[in-house]
């Protein structure tokens, strides 16, 4: 086989000027924000790269010029947990419909989850995986299993995959239960110089949960799943990072008690870091009252104050990230009684509004793209500065555009999004990715 | 009413019109031919996706005896065993011109969705997961003001396996909606995790609250569904929260027992405390089929029908 990307392949090495993409864009009108401040700024692109960045600009004969009056241009987001379901279950999402879906909410590069069937646990079909995102209109790239088959009981071949480029190891969908193969993992992982992601759920505590343990699932006769099942692996996982002084990520955490536990690991200095998702920051269990499967997730919606102390988590940057977690599933798939549905709900089309309202949009910018960049280590290509030199991924934001979210014209190929009927305030203009603009006004262009 | 998937659904009002309706109904039931042509030409059909023998028998007793057709869906034997989906056999049996619909299934909220997915069908909920058995609670209501004249000030108290009880949900809601004082005892894993907004006391020991008690609501340890295992063993279970007959003594003279059924001897209930008169299982049971007579005529009977003269 040649001419495969490696994960880690660089901006440059991309298809920049793909046939009839232009090669010269201005970004005009728009206020620059990123890492360093906000300013009154164009943005010149040629060839894949920002070649200038100041106020009123001169557009060069032959540029594409895209309006940016009234929005945000920023650094491209970054989702460090996306499932894009391929390969496995086409029929729930594919790397072309995820992609799109991607595009649209703003994202430039999607770390995709390796629970795929089979799962992502070798050189081949993580092999498969980054052939297929080539053609994505955002940068694919891959997190591999920790364990063969996620299975939890030995080690997938990690330098393997880490020679490829894989940066973040995780077995998601399910936590790895066996905390003496946890250990072994991460002082393996040490040596690679990778990063693991957990999914934290203690399966003895989960039960037959199917919501957060409570007064609403009391009440509504749906078997619960406690706090302590995310809280319990957390404080073990942290334990096991002292020990072994490796990094880990941890993934969607949906509790006070995690935020607690991940507050006191990061002021003793653990090299530990943490994404939270839009929809555990402003949904509740409360959502789950009329028995629609599409509320049902992992870990599940929780309460009020866990859902305050997430945003509060992201606000002060405990939670360094806001990842989406988008887990599509086919329509079929969710019209089934609330403990048999699937987990899961799509993120990618409406996380940044969701997580701008939440938590306002410099935090949003910081938790949705340049701290994802350098945890995923995408940093020298993704999160910005947006300024002249750097790799052109970048996101034109309307924050005054409302818009109602409606199912059926979500680019993904599923539509089980919690915000269906919801108006949302933010939207996606443009979405430009290695100098391609990949969505215009609101479009995709592919 | 729409559907009746809740005791919540109903409010005071309308528990107090299933009760007034079922009274004309539990008097049809005493004539020499216990049968009224009110449904005459309406269908039901009972979709029980988990096995029942008595909920189901009485809810299609009910309709026979308002003169509907019945028809009778079991899951055990039936295309879901094929793989069809649930929403799928709902929208063909509804296609088959079905009026209402009782539906059964061992997930919480499966008639909720059932009620969102047909299209003029009224369902009834007739029991799911650990939610609610709403006619459960309603025949129970009425079987208790039959003997005690009215709810309404009774104190109830409400023992055994609560966290996986659909029957105690509906209980709940129906007593506390009618004026009663409910209490709750049950070990303290067999209770819900969280009690909070439930118009309920919680009785640590059983012994000392039931004197006070005008009605005990014994439910049965759900060990097929895996309660046993929320108890160290039903020995241990029997001896601290069963109705013995010492425990019964306790009771005030006048206090009656109610079980939802089927009452498992020695387990929850004592045998012989389950054949006392003050235990009135056996009512309930009777009563249960004019309760669900009036659920289904109020469901179908639709507006300007009088319902059957009492008298006669």
């Amino acid at each position: 086989m040649t001419g495969l990307p490696g994960a880690g392949g660089r901006a440059s090495d991309r298809d920049v000027g793909r046939a009839g993409a232009p090669r010269t864009l201005m970004v005009r009108g728009g206020d620059v924000v990123d890492a360093g401040g906000r300013r009154r700024a164009d943005v010149l692109v040629e060839a894949g790269t920002v070649v200038r960045v100041g106020p009123d600009l001169a557009v060069p004969t032959g540029a594409t010029v895209l309006d940016a009056g009234g929005c945000v241009v920023l650094p491209g987001l970054v989702d460090l947990h996306t499932h894009l379901r391929q390969p496995g279950r086409e029929e729930a999402e594919t790397i072309e419909t995820g992609g799109r879906a991607a595009a649209l909410g703003g994202f430039t590069a999607v770390v995709a989850m390796p629970n795929t069937e089979p799962a992502i646990d070798s050189a081949a079909v993580a092999t498969e995986v980054l052939l297929l995102g080539r053609s994505a209109p955002v940068e694919v790239v891959v997190a591999g299993a920790i364990t063969v088959g996620r299975a939890g009981e030995r080690l997938a071949p990690m330098a393997e995959l880490a020679a490829l480029g894989v940066r973040i190891f995780t077995d998601d969908g399910s936590g790895l239960q066996d905390g003496g193969l946890m250990l072994r993992a991460l002082d393996y992982a040490r040596g690679l110089g990778v990063t693991l992601a957990q999914h934290c759920e203690d399966d003895r505590l989960v039960g037959g949960g199917s919501m957060h343990e409570g007064s609403w699932s009391s009440r509504l006769g749906i078997p619960g799943v406690p706090a302590a099942a995310e809280e319990a692996m957390v404080a073990r996982d942290l334990a096991l990072v002292r020990a072994s002084g490796a990094r880990m990520h941890f993934l969607h955490l949906s509790t006070a008690g995690s935020v607690a536990l991940l507050r006191a690991a990061k002021a003793e200095g653990l090299p530990v870091t943490a994404e939270a998702t839009p929809h555990h920051l402003t949904l509740t269990d409360a959502e789950c009252a009329a028995y629609d499967p599409v509320f049902k997730v992992n870990p599940p919606l929780r309460s009020d104050r866990d859902a305050a102390a997430l945003r509060a988590a992201v606000g002060d940057g405990t939670v360094d990230a806001v990842a989406t977690d988008h887990a599509p599933h086919a329509p079929e798939a969710k019209d089934v009684p609330f403990d048999e549905a699937p987990p899961g709900m799509l993120g990618l089309e409406t996380a940044l509004a969701v997580t701008v309202a939440a938590v306002g949009l410099e935090r949003a910018l910081a938790a949705m793209s340049w701290h994802p960049a350098t945890i995923a280590g995408l940093d020298d290509r993704h999160g910005g500065p947006v300024a002249a030199g750097s790799a052109a991924n970048v996101c034109v934001f309307d924050p005054g555009a409302r818009w109602t979210v409606d199912p059926a014209r979500l680019a993904s190929r599923s539509r089980n999004t919690p915000f269906a009927g919801r108006t949302l305030e933010g939207r996606v203009r443009h979405t430009i990715t290695a100098g391609e603009p990949v969505v215009v006004d609101g479009e995709a262009q592919r | 009413m729409t559907h009746l998937l809740s005791i919540a659904d109903l409010g005071r009002d309308g528990i107090e019109e299933v009760l007034s309706v079922a009274e004309a109904f539990a008097e049809v039931e005493r004539r020499p031919i216990p049968k009224v042509p009110t449904l005459r030409g309406r269908a039901v059909a009972t979709l029980f996706f988990e096995e029942s023998t008595r909920t189901r028998l009485s809810f299609e007793t009910a309709a026979k005896r308002l003169s509907a057709d019945v028809l009778s869906f079991s899951a055990a034997s039936s295309s879901v065993k094929k793989g069809e989906s649930i929403r799928d056999t709902v929208e063909t049996i509804e296609a088959m011109g079905m009026d209402a619909l009782i539906v059964r299934h061992a997930s919480a909220g499966v008639p909720a969705q059932v009620s969102r997915w047909v299209r003029r069908c009224k369902v009834v909920n007739g029991g799911d997961g650990w939610h609610e058995h709403p006619t459960q609670a309603l025949l129970d209501c009425f079987t208790v003001r039959q003997a005690k004249g009215a709810i309404e000030g009774l104190r109830v108290l409400i023992v055994g396996d609560i966290r996986h009880s659909r029957v105690a949900r509906s209980q709940v809601l129906a007593y506390s909606a009618l004026g009663a004082a409910v209490t709750l005892a049950a070990p303290g894993s067999l209770l819900p995790p969280s009690l909070d907004g439930w118009p309920v006391a919680v009785a640590g020991d059983l012994d000392a609250a039931l004197p006070d008690a005008d009605v005990v609501s014994v439910l049965r340890l759900q060990a097929e569904r895996g309660s046993g295992a929320f108890v160290p063993s039903l020995r241990e279970y029997a001896a601290h929260w069963g109705l013995t007959a010492r425990r019964v003594a306790r009771m005030h003279p006048q206090a009656v027992l109610t079980h939802p059924g089927p009452m498992i001897r020695g387990v929850e209930i004592a045998g012989d405390v389950a054949d006392l008169p003050r235990t009135l299982a056996t009512r309930q049971v009777t009563n249960g089929v004019a309760v669900r007579m009036a659920v289904l005529f109020l469901l179908l009977g639709g507006h300007g029908t009088t319902v059957p003269r009492a008298a006669g």
